[in-house]
């Protein structure tokens, strides 16, 4: 499928909720809501052939938390990129480790550096810090030179 | 026997022996945290040859007496490292190898990074250095045979 395809199949299952923001050579950007991220994963995954996620991560733009979502096709050769805005006095947002394995660590990390939550995880833990640690490193609001 | 003054002849002839055999068989722990831990490689390989002082890495602390810390130490590692220490059997000794093992070094104040070994764990000889020189590390084991030779005591008839 090329690019536009993929946009056009994007845009008919979802008309509300998903916003092309451009289309270059192999890559897709696109803005999610958070309400329907778990269901348009899964519609890239099961109709469209996006086959693995590369990167899940977070963004503090200090009056909001993002998530960025790089999601990539062996047989559609292009990656998508999905930013979904979330609130920061409640970061929580679906998580897609059911859809690819491959989402579970990524989680953790993004929970483990930003406290965002994600639901449905299988096992959201501190993944680099120990359990006890009382702070989201890299969180805006955080000041280094603590000790 | 202290008064009879057995011990102290016995500890005479026997504290070299200890001492040197002591010095000259240094098995530190084989433990690379960071990039400091190249050197230490760099250290056994045949240009710098530590061997030729005895100094031969093993991999199970219980049969080491030096921990070599070369590395910045997170909060992560810190019980980790502390339990692999009470685990060596005495005699031990402690090298702090490193910016990042005396101080912290360039992530002194990262949100994970321990500021210093010697917070939690006993060191006695510091190698500074980002990184310290294979001849620098060497240094420091010599300096750590000096102190064993100052401060060996005969052990032959424990009291
Ligand atoms: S002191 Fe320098 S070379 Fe050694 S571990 Fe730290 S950063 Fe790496």
């Amino acid at each position: 499928m090329t690019e536009e395809a993929i946009v056009d199949a994007v845009r008919k299952a979802f008309p509300e909720g998903v916003t092309i923001g451009g289309v270059a050579p192999r890559r897709i950007f696109a803005r999610a809501d958070r309400a329907i991220i778990y269901k348009l994963c899964e519609f890239l995954k099961n109709q469209l052939k996006f086959d693995h996620v590369s990167c899940v991560t977070g963004v503090d733009r200090i009056d909001r938390f993002q998530v960025v979502y790089h999601l990539s096709s062996y047989e559609n050769r292009c990656v998508l990129e999905i930013t979904v805005d979330i609130p920061r006095d409640d970061p929580e947002i679906d998580s897609i480790s059911p859809l690819w394995g491959g989402a579970n660590w990524h989680e953790r990390e993004t929970y483990d550096m930003f406290g965002i939550r994600f639901k449905n995880h299988p096992r959201l833990e501190r993944i680099f810090l120990p359990e006890d640690t009382q702070f989201f490193p890299f969180r805006k609001d955080f000041k280094l030179g603590r000790q | 026997m202290r008064a009879t003054g057995v011990k102290r002849a016995v500890d005479k002839i026997t504290t070299p022996i200890w001492s040197w055999s002591l010095r000259n068989s240094i098995f530190p722990l084989h433990f690379g945290i960071a990039c400091c831990a190249l050197e230490m490689a760099a250290s056994s390989a045949p240009r710098w040859d530590a061997e030729r002082f005895g100094i031969v890495y093993r991999s199970s602390p219980r049969q080491c007496d030096v921990l070599l810390v070369n590395g910045w130490v997170t909060t992560k590692l810190r019980p980790d490292l502390r339990r692999l220490y009470e685990q060596m059997p005495e005699p031990k000794w402690v090298i702090a190898m490193g910016e990042c093992a005396i101080s912290g070094g360039p992530w002194y104040d990262s949100h994970t990074v321990v500021q210093g070994v010697d917070t939690f764990i006993p060191v006695d000889i510091y190698i500074p250095g980002c990184p310290p020189r294979p001849e620098a590390l060497l240094d420091g084991f010599l300096k750590l045979q000096d102190k064993i030779r100052a401060s060996t005591k005969g052990r032959f008839l424990e009291d």
